[in-house]
């Protein structure tokens, strides 16, 4: 990203649930607009304790958090959620209406967007994740892949700049993924900053530029995520596998074929294998 | 008996429904078996297991045909708690699952509720503790524990009951890897050493499929392919399910003339499996 516009900042970040010990510690991160980040890290690490603090859900114990350039303890939870949209792992803590369309519609309602231009947005959304066919159900009635879709499409009805999936494939299937996957994309290209908190490594070894790693509340890593994912002794510190093409370019290595350490794409793991085969 | 589930010709509808969620399924499976059953959401496969363990017909409502004996019996005529001391289901969220105050009187729960005597719930629940390594956790409650351990407690005090059959449903949907990666071969250690048959529904292929015996997909209601891992997973019907890294490298591999022999499942097949390949053609 050329335009460096920071949109979300936090600084020396600490973070306690009542006076029990530091879940978060010295969290320092500068997040740019149109930035495509995931935040990994075991369950446990601090992930969806972070993202919380980016939509005023949870206020810091200790140090700041500015969004949009504003310090979150200035804004309301209505105000930065207009700006923020969360989708959470378990849809069930966040759906609570009679009907897929109410669901959709609650939050532009509460944000009091006009008439005519919420149902617009409730069609849109509900095309794009496919539950047209669902409008009249209970949102209880549809199974939990459903569910999820469901919550992306509150989310993503109100258009926020910055979205932050929580565990968006968790028991998600191949398809649903792809689905997933290609949102993303749309989402991109309209210039959304997108935070992805996750430990589906395949996933995103194509789909993110910048990783964060967490360890028992601190980052270990912030940075390009060829650093971290073909780092050996991070992951494992992170409590995370490696993708399978690092694996096996790995194994190679101490198996005595040589060959780079840090392979990261199918296809320069094939490179180096059809090279090494001819050779 | 080594057999113990056969279905032929099973067809079931959830009332309310207009299409069938199981049509026209064969399957046997006997005891030692790992077997893997994955497919797209909706395709049936959550009904089947329903369908094993009995909670269908017992608890859902609907139409149901075709031959089915599991543990040699007749689940359409057998209530639900004598099918539960043969097959254990553990699911998605453990959460739901676990609901006492420590991790001991979670495990015992189903032993009583079984009616075992007091000795025996004592004798089995230590032997569970011992066999899953919960005895430092043994009085913490289960909401104190990590996702892995939870799940862990869940398939334990199913374990306990000594089942013929394990039902896991999605078990790792909510784990981090290595969390997965645990449950995953604590299943194949069960399998391996108290003999019993384990059915694991699974959408993370990249960590299950090197410890199945056997791969089901399933589409739509039907059973599409059945049959050897290291076969299934490079069926075009596999497709729908997304294979993992090392069958796509595996494949490309092969469409560049350089043959591996056999299928790896795993990371470290797929390097000695290489390795293997090019000290030969040094020779």
């Amino acid at each position: 990203m050329k335009n460096n516009e920071v949109v979300i900042e936090t600084r020396n970040l600490y973070y306690a649930y009542e006076d029990e010990k530091y879940v978060l510690k010295n969290i320092n991160l500068r997040i740019n607009k149109g930035e495509i980040i995931a935040i990994l890290g075991e369950n446990g690490a601090g992930k969806t304790t972070l993202v919380k603090h980016f939509n005023g859900l949870l206020k810091p114990t200790k140090g700041e958090v500015f969004v949009l350039g504003k310090n979150v303890k200035d804004m309301s939870v209505a105000e930065l959620s207009k700006h923020v949209g969360i989708v959470f792992q378990n849809p069930d803590h966040q759906l609570f209406s009679e009907t897929v369309e109410k669901e959709i519609e609650f939050a532009m309602v509460n944000f009091g967007f006009e008439k005519h231009y919420i149902e617009e947005r409730i069609e849109w959304a509900l095309k794009l994740m496919g539950l047209e066919k669902y409008r009249n159900r209970s949102p209880y009635t549809l199974s939990i892949g459903e569910r999820k879709r469901l919550t992306l499409a509150t989310v993503l009805s109100y258009d926020p700049d910055i979205l932050i999936l929580d565990e968006p494939t968790a028991g998600q299937d191949f398809l649903q993924k792809e689905k997933i996957a290609e949102l993303m994309n749309l989402l991109k290209h309209r210039k959304k900053t997108i935070i992805i908190v996750t430990h589906d490594i395949e996933f995103i070894v194509n789909r993110v530029e910048r990783v964060i790693l967490l360890v028992g509340g601190k980052i270990i890593y912030d940075g390009d995520k060829r650093g971290a994912l073909t780092n050996y002794k991070l992951m494992k510190e992170a409590r995370l596998l490696p993708p399978q093409v690092s694996q096996i370019s790995w194994i190679l290595y101490n198996l005595g074929v040589k060959l780079p350490k840090d392979i990261l794409y199918t296809e320069e793991l094939l490179r180096e294998l059809l090279r090494i085969y001819k050779s | 008996m080594n057999t113990l589930i056969e279905l032929e010709g099973v067809y079931f509808k959830y009332a309310g429904s207009k299409e069938y969620s199981l049509k026209n399924i064969n399957f046997k499976a006997d005891k030692g078996e790992y077997i893997l059953i994955t497919g797209p959401s909706g395709c049936g496969k959550s009904t089947l297991t329903r369908v094993l363990n009995g909670l269908i017909p017992n608890f859902y409502n609907g139409e149901l045909k075709g031959k089915i004996k599991v543990v040699g019996l007749d689940v359409k005529k057998t209530p639900a708690y004598k099918m539960a001391k043969y097959v254990g289901t553990v699911f998605q969220d453990p959460e739901n699952q676990l609901f006492l105050s420590t991790v001991e009187r979670e495990i015992a729960f189903g032993l009583e509720n079984l009616g075992f005597k007091r000795e025996v719930i004592r004798e089995r629940v230590q032997e569970a503790l011992e066999m899953f390594k919960l005895n430092e956790l043994k009085n913490k409650a289960p909401y104190e524990l990590s996702g892995g351990q939870q799940q862990k407690v869940a398939i334990a005090s199913i374990i306990a009951l000594r089942p013929k059959i394990l039902i896991l449903d999605e078990p790792t949907a909510n784990l981090d890897p290595l969390s997965a990666e645990e449950v995953l071969q604590l299943i194949d250690k069960l399998v391996k050493s108290l003999g019993i048959l384990a059915i694991v529904i699974e959408h993370r292929l990249e960590i299950a499929l090197k410890y199945a015996t056997r791969m089901i997909i399933m589409d739509k209601g039907k059973i599409i392919a059945d049959g050897d891992p290291r076969k299934v997973i490079i069926s075009k019907e596999a497709n729908i399910v997304g294979i993992p890294k090392v069958v796509e490298i595996y494949k490309r591999l092969v469409s560049e003339k350089v043959s591996l022999n056999t299928i790896p499942l795993s990371p470290e097949e797929l390097a000695k499996l290489f390795v293997k390949v090019i000290k030969k053609d040094e020779e």
